[in-house]
């Protein structure tokens, strides 16, 4: 199966959406991502147990903080399918960047570029 | 171990709106394992604190160190040169840990950035329960070795009182009766003789009562 999937997203792979941390999500957004999503297995399909159900936590905790802190939570996601979904892939990844689209770029971005336009007429 | 709990980052920040440099300290030992006040807590709340001040505009250094203790003098001593260059620091070490590194740098503004709860263990992660209150003077060994002090919203010590149901405390359905678990492990035991016998007034002045505590041991003083 060939299929073409947005080319704004990058692919970050990990064994298992257990190994993704809270730190990693918020460190996307320090680094300037406008959105961060996880791909799990389905639920009640991960081959450690719980990883995808533990990513589905902290992705949750993610989305406070970013909240909380006025970045937005709803930048990140947890989504789930089995390997052989490839379509449903596609379309989550669609998803995606329509709802970035909507929320618009990471105020991260602009906020540095003022700070730096700030330093240079100063 | 000493049981804390996160402090939400809204209160956190109430404190350090005006700083330009903080460091965020942990620490490796009991919040660690709590997981409230670690290396991989002091990560995440500087990460959001960096993106907490960049979205308002504000460039602010916030920085990470976790020691191996806060509170042991030697230990705090090892960021002394390092303390010098933030305006604040968010210690979420426990209670004692903090209150260390205020007196160890008297001249640096320090706040908390845990709730620190209780003396406890792990029932489970992510579930952290009471267990002792450091009432000076143990009395375990006549409880069938549950704690009356901790367990019993009563602190009663010839218990249960009238509340009791079920096993059940009177103040939640949810709390065990302290003095329930004592029967029914001094049963097990086949000690509840123990039972029978009246506990004398307890000295409260080891506990809370007798202001704050200390232990002095001369034959380890230098
Ligand atoms: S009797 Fe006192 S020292 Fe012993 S466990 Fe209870 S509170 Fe702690
Ligand atoms: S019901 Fe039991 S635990 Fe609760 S206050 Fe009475 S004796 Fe203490």
């Amino acid at each position: 199966m060939r299929l073409q999937y947005p080319t704004n997203i990058n692919i970050i792979r990990v064994p298992c959406t257990g190994k993704v941390d809270i730190i990693h999500i918020l460190r996307a957004f320090e680094k300037g991502a406008d959105g961060v999503y996880a791909v799990g297995c389905l639920e009640g399909d991960c081959h450690f147990n719980t990883g995808n159900l533990r990513a589905r936590k902290r992705v949750e905790q993610a989305a406070k903080i970013l909240d909380t802190i006025g970045i937005g939570g709803q930048r990140v996601q947890m989504r789930n399918l089995s390997s052989g979904e490839g379509p449903l892939f596609v379309e989550y990844a669609k998803e995606m960047v329509e709802l970035i689209r909507e929320l618009g770029p990471n105020p991260l971005k602009k906020a540095k570029a003022e700070i730096k336009k700030r330093e240079n007429a100063a | 171990m000493i049981v804390a709990d996160k402090k939400p980052i809204e209160e956190i920040v109430q404190e350090i709106e005006d700083v330009k440099s903080l460091l965020i300290a942990g620490c490796n030992e009991c919040v660690t394992v709590c997981e409230a006040g670690g290396k991989k807590e002091v990560g995440i709340l500087a990460s959001a604190l960096r993106m907490y001040y960049l979205n308002k505009g504000k460039d602010v250094k916030v920085d990470e160190v976790t020691l191996e203790r806060q509170c042991d003098h030697e230990y705090l001593e090892e960021i002394r040169d390092m303390v010098e260059r933030y305006d604040a620091i968010v210690s979420i070490a426990c209670g004692v840990g903090i209150q260390f590194v205020a007196e160890q740098y008297p001249k640096m503004r320090v706040y908390p950035g845990v709730d620190t709860c209780f003396m406890g263990a792990t029932e489970k992660r992510g579930l952290w329960v009471e267990r002792c209150q450091g009432c000076g003077q143990c009395v375990l060994a006549k409880t069938g070795t549950v704690c009356p002090i901790t367990r019993c919203a009563k602190r009663i010590m010839n218990g249960p009182c009238g509340g009791s149901t079920k096993g059940m405390c009177e103040i939640s359905q949810e709390i065990e009766c302290a003095w329930q678990l004592i029967i029914d492990r001094l049963a097990a035991l086949g000690r509840l003789d123990e039972y029978e016998k009246l506990f004398p007034i307890k000295d409260w002045s080891t506990d809370r009562a007798g202001g704050p505590r200390k232990v002095v041991r001369e034959d380890l003083q230098q």
